[in-house]
């Protein structure tokens, strides 16, 4: 079978932009939740929120970019030239119908559309950018990344609320497998405008919480919903093969299962996460006991925390497995979120070291997890499962592994 | 032994009747469904067609509660996957959840219900800080479409992968591609796929007038639509939804089901040219009907009916006849293209679903529905489009394609299964 390995890894996350200020920085336990400045949050109850600083789209992208894209498809572009430069990979290196581009996605360029709504309807018609028809649209991020460079593969666009991010990536993989040779995959998302503000706290899944140390709090007694945040990670994923034509290339870690699951609506039926995992470790032909961290979904949410928990504790025992939650750093990214786990997991390999959950202090004593809180965990990793779940019942799991 | 996907299933909600049955014989008969828009003054707008699909939820089984939750492309969805259920004989409870997945295609989602909600709670743009204090409950669902897909994976009961895919205007057929690798891989046995799109509201009308896209002919709404007609002036939005069980062969056959035909070859291209613009040559296109060909052990010669994007724009009409040309060589020539979107407009995300079901509708029926409003072929489109008339013709081996914002090409080989429907 194809093999999967990460060779680039571009991050923009409200703690850090590029691999290694995200890498230093989540392994120090930094939060980067606070208040709200991408907009004036005063009347709304959610006030806070995981803000990507720092970011200047104008220094890294034309100015022809910058009236026909959002602020997520910014993100997702510079992100993209990150990873690729990362890995090595020059304009020519690889034919340009053998790099596919797959990306996850949940809302669009949602300020982007808000802004042309309110043009439509306090201006009228002729005042709506001539971009709108793609800027806002689902699949803007791929068409965009494939335009800029050049990449005339398969292109697609997967949407499963908080779990797209793992499914993009599981997806990339399978392009593999058809015989691409190369493939930018994940997902970066934003949606911090007023119009998506209100759809965030009609989710009912936003902390009620406005401080930023006790808003976030999954596998806590004190969980109370999550915080929204911007950002996530974009991969280049390649067969070895390929990256051994670029000699000197890095490999940061293989991707060596993925599963998807859907919860059902009734509820005398067991919730699907657990499946997903086992299925994504089968994918991988491996072992629970050959998991050295678990990267948890960590809603936040009582009732979702504790069937993560059970999920958890039925594949590898009560306290069977290190997990974690850098998330609690930056809040949940949405289609970026599954990403920069994968991403996390995959540095963590790297690097070998467990990124800490951070702010959680008194986890649910009947969860039975071995939480990494307050520090990071030192010590070899050699494979790590990341678990995902969306909004109306989406789960994924993925295993990745050191590549040897 | 390497797994197959088979089509066994269809259900239908389109512009000009609701159902598989009111569809074929709007196909068929070369009839337009495009009218004047209804569901909203479109008089500011410049392209005020639209092929509209006449829908009562209530009439077609939803209940108060869906109808008040659910944005009209999920209803369509539900609607037609129970059409989809029942036709393929399917008994769903008594399939393992886990082996069964769902694949929708969706360009714009939920757009009509967050423009709709969007104008109160701005009170018609006036505000920049939308007031929380009108949010409906369900805001969310229309924030991100997945929550289609779970509806659609609620009304078949899958427990196993689950995803919308997101192409634009190729989202139809992409998703079904999508479900077919999902079943040719293993990780499911039977996908419930297609497409829904229900974008007639201003916003999305609105975007199609700025970069002129669309036709002006409203003076004249159900012609305006006319692909590869020299007097053509555009496309015409629509809406609708195909949902299909998408099945493996030997799942099917063991049951012995009626196959429509099988997604035998499908690949997508990204033409790394222009959000919006096409390159006149079709390279990219043509690549992904290679691909398709290939992977369905076909020929270009096997190829009995060609089902055109045919969106009525000039830019597309040449492009993809010049892709057609470019994979079928001479054959392309030889072959039939038609092109429903003359008859049933542009629905965006479900329209690759919708000609998919058409096309194996044609195989069932050994007649190739036309392309209507086509009096005057452009002589730059050489090929033989299938004008005003249906065609008998026994076609075995169809070629259908998409292409769409965003740069994406897209191309499916649906082939007759041999001793089918036993």
């Amino acid at each position: 079978m194809t093999r999967a390995v990460v060779t680039g890894i571009g991050i923009a996350s409200p703690n850090g932009l590029g691999p290694t200020a995200y890498w230093r920085a989540t392994l120090q336990g930094e939060t980067a939740i606070k208040p709200i400045t991408r907009f004036d949050s005063a009347n709304y109850w959610a006030k806070i929120a995981g803000e990507v600083p720092g970011f200047e789209a104008g220094r890294h992208l034309q100015g022809r970019l910058l009236p026909q894209t959002d602020h997520m498809t910014r993100l997702t572009l510079v992100g993209t030239d990150w990873a690729l430069r990362g890995a090595g990979v020059q304009p020519n290196d690889i034919p340009d119908t053998d790099i596919a581009v797959i990306t996850a996605a949940t809302a669009g360029g949602y300020e982007f559309g808000q802004r042309e709504l309110q043009k439509l309807w306090h201006q009228g018609p002729e005042y709506v950018s001539a971009y709108q028809s793609f800027a806002w649209f689902y699949a803007v991020n791929t068409g965009q990344i494939s335009i800029r460079h050049g990449t005339r593969g398969p292109g697609a666009v997967v949407v499963s609320e908080q779990a797209g991010g793992i499914d993009s990536i599981g997806h990339a993989r399978r392009q593999l497998r058809k015989g691409v040779q190369l493939a930018l995959t994940g997902g970066m998302d934003s949606s911090l405008c007023p119009w998506a503000w209100v759809a965030h706290q009609a989710s009912g899944r936003l902390s009620r919480n406005n401080n930023p140390r006790r808003a976030y709090l999954p596998f806590d007694r004190d969980a109370s919903g999550y915080v929204a945040g911007e950002g996530g990670a974009i991969m280049v994923l390649e067969t070895p093969e390929s990256a051994s034509e670029r000699p000197g290339t890095r490999i940061y870690g293989e991707i060596v299962g993925y599963a998807s699951t859907f919860d059902s609506r009734m509820p005398s039926r067991e919730p699907g996460l657990k499946r997903a995992a086992e299925l994504a470790l089968r994918d991988a032909g491996m072992d629970a006991s050959e998991i050295d961290v678990v990267f948890a979904d960590a809603a936040g949410i009582p009732e979702l925390d504790k069937a993560e928990a059970e999920a958890i504790k039925g594949i590898f025992g009560p306290y069977g497995v290190p997990v974690t939650a850098p998330k609690t750093m930056t809040g949940r990214l949405f289609a970026g979120g599954g990403s920069l786990d994968v991403a996390s997991a995959i540095l963590s390999i790297y690097w070998s070291a467990i990124p800490p959950t951070v702010n959680v202090e008194n986890p649910v004593p009947e969860y039975e997890l071995d939480l990494v809180m307050n520090e990071a965990r030192h010590g070899k990793i050699k494979a790590a499962l990341v678990l995902g779940r969306g909004k109306g019942g989406f789960n994924s799991a993925m295993v990745v592994r050191e590549y040897r | 032994m390497s797994r197959r996907a088979v089509i066994t299933g269809v259900g239908v909600v389109a512009p000009g009747g609701i159902g598989t049955k009111a569809y074929w014989n709007l196909l068929s008969e070369g009839r337009t469904a495009t009218r004047i828009i209804t569901h909203f003054d479109a008089s500011p707008y410049r392209s005020r067609m639209a092929g509209e699909a006449d829908f009562d939820p209530v009439r077609e089984g939803l209940t108060p509660q869906e109808i008040r939750r659910l944005d009209r492309a999920a209803q369509f969805a539900v609607v037609a996957g129970r059409e989809a259920m029942s036709d393929s004989g399917i008994e769903f409870d008594q399939l393992d959840p886990g082996r069964i997945g769902v694949s929708l295609g969706t360009a714009v989602g939920c757009t009509t219900s967050l423009e709709r909600e969007f104008i109160v709670g701005s009170d018609r743009g006036k505000y920049w800080e939308v007031d929380q204090s009108y949010a409906v409950p369900h805001l969310y669902d229309y924030f991100t479409p997945s929550s289609m897909a779970t509806e659609l994976a609620w009304t078949v009961g899958a427990e196993g992968p689950v995803s919308v895919v997101s192409t634009g205007c190729t989202s139809g057929l992409d998703s079904v591609g999508y479900a077919a690798e999902l079943i040719m891989e293993g990780s499911a046995d039977v996908v419930v796929t297609g497409g829904t799109e229900a974008p007639l509201s201003p916003i999305t009308v609105v975007c199609f007038d700025v970069i002129r896209a669309s036709s002006t002919r409203n003076d004249d709404p159900t012609t305006a639509c006319r692909p590869f007609d020299k007097t053509r002036d555009g496309l015409v939005l629509g809406e609708g939804c195909a949902i299909i069980v998408l099945e493996e062969l030997e799942h099917a056959r063991a049951r012995g089901a009626h196959i429509y035909g099988e997604v035998a070859g499908f690949a997508s291209r990204c033409n790394a040219y222009h959000m919006t613009g096409l390159h006149p040559e079709g390279i990219e296109m043509s690549d992904a009907i290679n691909i398709a060909l290939k992977q369905a052990r076909a020929d270009a010669t096997d190829v009995g009916y060609i089902n055109a994007h045919g969106s009525g724009t000039k830019q597309n009409d040449l492009h993809e006849t010049a892709a057609f040309k470019r994979s079928l060589g001479a054959h392309a020539y030889k072959t039939p293209v038609s092109g429903f979107k003359s008859m049933i407009g542009h629905s965006l995300g479900a329209i690759g679903s919708l000609e998919i079901v058409g096309s194996l509708l044609a195989f069932e029926q050994d007649l190739i529905p036309p392309t209507a409003n086509l009096h005057e072929q452009d002589p730059e489109c050489d090929l033989d489009y299938t004008p005003l008339v249906a065609r008998e013709k026994k076609v075995d081996t169809v070629l259908t394609v998409g292409s769409g914002f965003g740069g994406f090409q897209s191309a499916m080989v649906l082939k007759k299964v041999e001793g089918a429907g036993r």
